[in-house]
């Protein structure tokens, strides 16, 4: 395929704007829009739970790209308008304000939208976390409150917490599983995570179902258990996972199933591409479809997509990668944790809270954790790098 | 090619290591990136350049 003379990148946010950037960094010289649902510039997420919420940043700081620096990209940033329809043989993207945009080729970096509760917009005091605007109005709520309640025990769940409680919050987490990132990071590291967050100050009341949320007049007042507790709160937010933005491309004719799903080649259909957190591609060397919610995956899948939306012809195998800050402790993901990993400390002391462990499932390595031991940790990123080369790939 | 880092941005990723060691390292305590080179050679800036892209933190500039 030779290069397309359009491209519209649908979404605007890191991946949008990093295969944007990619496609000029590789000599695209044709048209570039590139489509977003929120109003702001292209920005970044990940301090949003962090640095944003505790007020160690202003708001602004959070922009992936000076004004400058993207009025030489010369692409035409279209903002506040979310795409709410794709006619995918014609490549033309409909939007909330009536717009139709076509191009050669669409990418589409839609990214996701939290998961909710029902009935949950209706009362005060209840948030999510996702867009710059709910970091926001979460720390507004937080400065005027003094009990919050988080309900998740994932990543961003236990991020909030732990800021939240620096804040000077009593903050209670509850979720389903035992421990903060159980599900992410194995029974034995999640326990120690609990350990830290019980020692800070965070009340833990984890292991049992949320079914809803009480309010009064308006307002939240707890979240219920299963178990028949409540939860009492001045302020809630609901951080049970989220889900890939694809609502807007039903009835397209596209495959959706936990995501776009694309080939090795982050190819969704001839000239559409999906990059992000709504790409759910084919990962040659794992030989399955694979959907990755960080950071890293943003930049590095939107490198490939660029590549590929110009005619090349690559697969995306990357090595998947994760961080996560909270209080003190900085843990580093390389590669896939299976839950029920053998894990083996290989440097470091536990006990000291620094240590890189390996997991590895059947014998093989399958991913490396580390704990506040940076360096460390990458050297062992090797270890995952030559576990999948021993993969035959899948034909 | 000139490279800058900002160490205050950098959230010690590493990212910048697997794809340039020849520019990047971290320091042993806190994994913080150190510049190697600020001034690769040009057969590196291909390197560099995915380094800066992958940088989770956009914590490296590069000047041609």
């Amino acid at each position: 395929m030779n290069a397309p003379s359009s491209v519209l990148v649908v979404g605007a946010s890191a991946a949008g704007l990093a295969t944007a950037e990619a496609l000029r960094r590789k000599g695209y010289q044709g048209g570039l829009t590139v489509l977003g649902a929120e109003p702001h510039l292209p920005y970044d997420r990940p301090p949003l739970s962090k640095q944003v919420l505790s007020g160690a940043w202003d708001p602004e700081r959070v922009q992936l790209r000076p004004q400058t620096a993207l009025s030489t990209l010369d692409a035409e940033f279209i903002l506040a308008d979310p795409a709410v329809g794709l006619d995918a043989a014609g490549r033309t993207v409909h939007t909330a304000s009536g717009r139709a945009l076509r191009a050669d080729a669409v990418v589409v970096a839609t990214g996701l939208r939290p998961r909710t509760f029902a009935g949950q917009a209706e009362l005060a005091g209840v948030h999510v976390l996702r867009t710059l605007d709910d970091a926001v109005a979460l720390r507004a709520d937080l400065l005027a409150s003094s009990r919050l309640v988080v309900v998740g025990e994932g990543v961003l769940g236990a991020e909030i917490a732990a800021t939240a409680h620096g804040m000077g919050l009593e903050v209670t987490m509850a979720g389903p599983r035992p421990a903060p990132l159980a599900g992410q990071i194995g029974p034995s590291v999640a326990g120690m995570l609990a350990d830290l967050h019980t020692e800070r100050g965070v009340r833990l009341r984890l292991g049992a179902g949320v079914s809803g949320l009480t309010g009064h007049q308006g307002r939240v007042t707890g979240v219920r258990l299963d178990t028949g507790e409540v939860l009492p709160a001045d302020v809630v937010v609901v951080a049970i996972g989220a889900d890939p933005a694809t609502e807007w491309l039903t009835g397209s004719g596209l495959r959706l199933d936990n995501g776009l799903v694309c080939d090795s080649r982050c190819r969704a259909a001839e000239g559409i591409y999906a990059v992000g957190d709504v790409a759910r591609w084919h990962h040659d060397k794992l030989g399955a479809l694979l959907r990755l919610e960080n950071r890293t995956n943003a930049s590095e899948q939107a490198g490939i997509v660029a590549a590929n939306v110009l005619g090349d012809d690559q697969p995306y195998c990357p090595v998947p990668y994760f961080w996560t800050d909270q209080f003190d402790a900085k843990i580093q993901v390389h590669g896939v944790l299976p839950v029920d990993a053998e894990v083996t400390v290989v440097d470091g002391d536990q006990a000291a809270r620094r240590f890189v462990a390996l997991y590895r499932r059947d014998g093989r390595v399958t991913g490396v954790l580390g704990w506040n031991m940076p360096k460390q940790t990458r050297l062992r990123r090797q270890d995952v790098v030559d576990a999948l080369s021993d993969l035959v790939p899948a034909p | 090619m000139k490279v800058t880092i900002d160490q205050d941005k950098c959230v010690a990723s590493g990212q910048c290591v697997v794809a340039a060691a020849d520019v990047f390292d971290q320091r042993d305590e806190d994994g913080i990136v150190v510049l190697l080179n600020p001034d690769p050679p040009a057969e590196q800036a291909a390197d560099v350049r995915h380094a800066a892209v992958v940088c989770p933190a956009l914590a490296i500039h590069i000047e041609d």
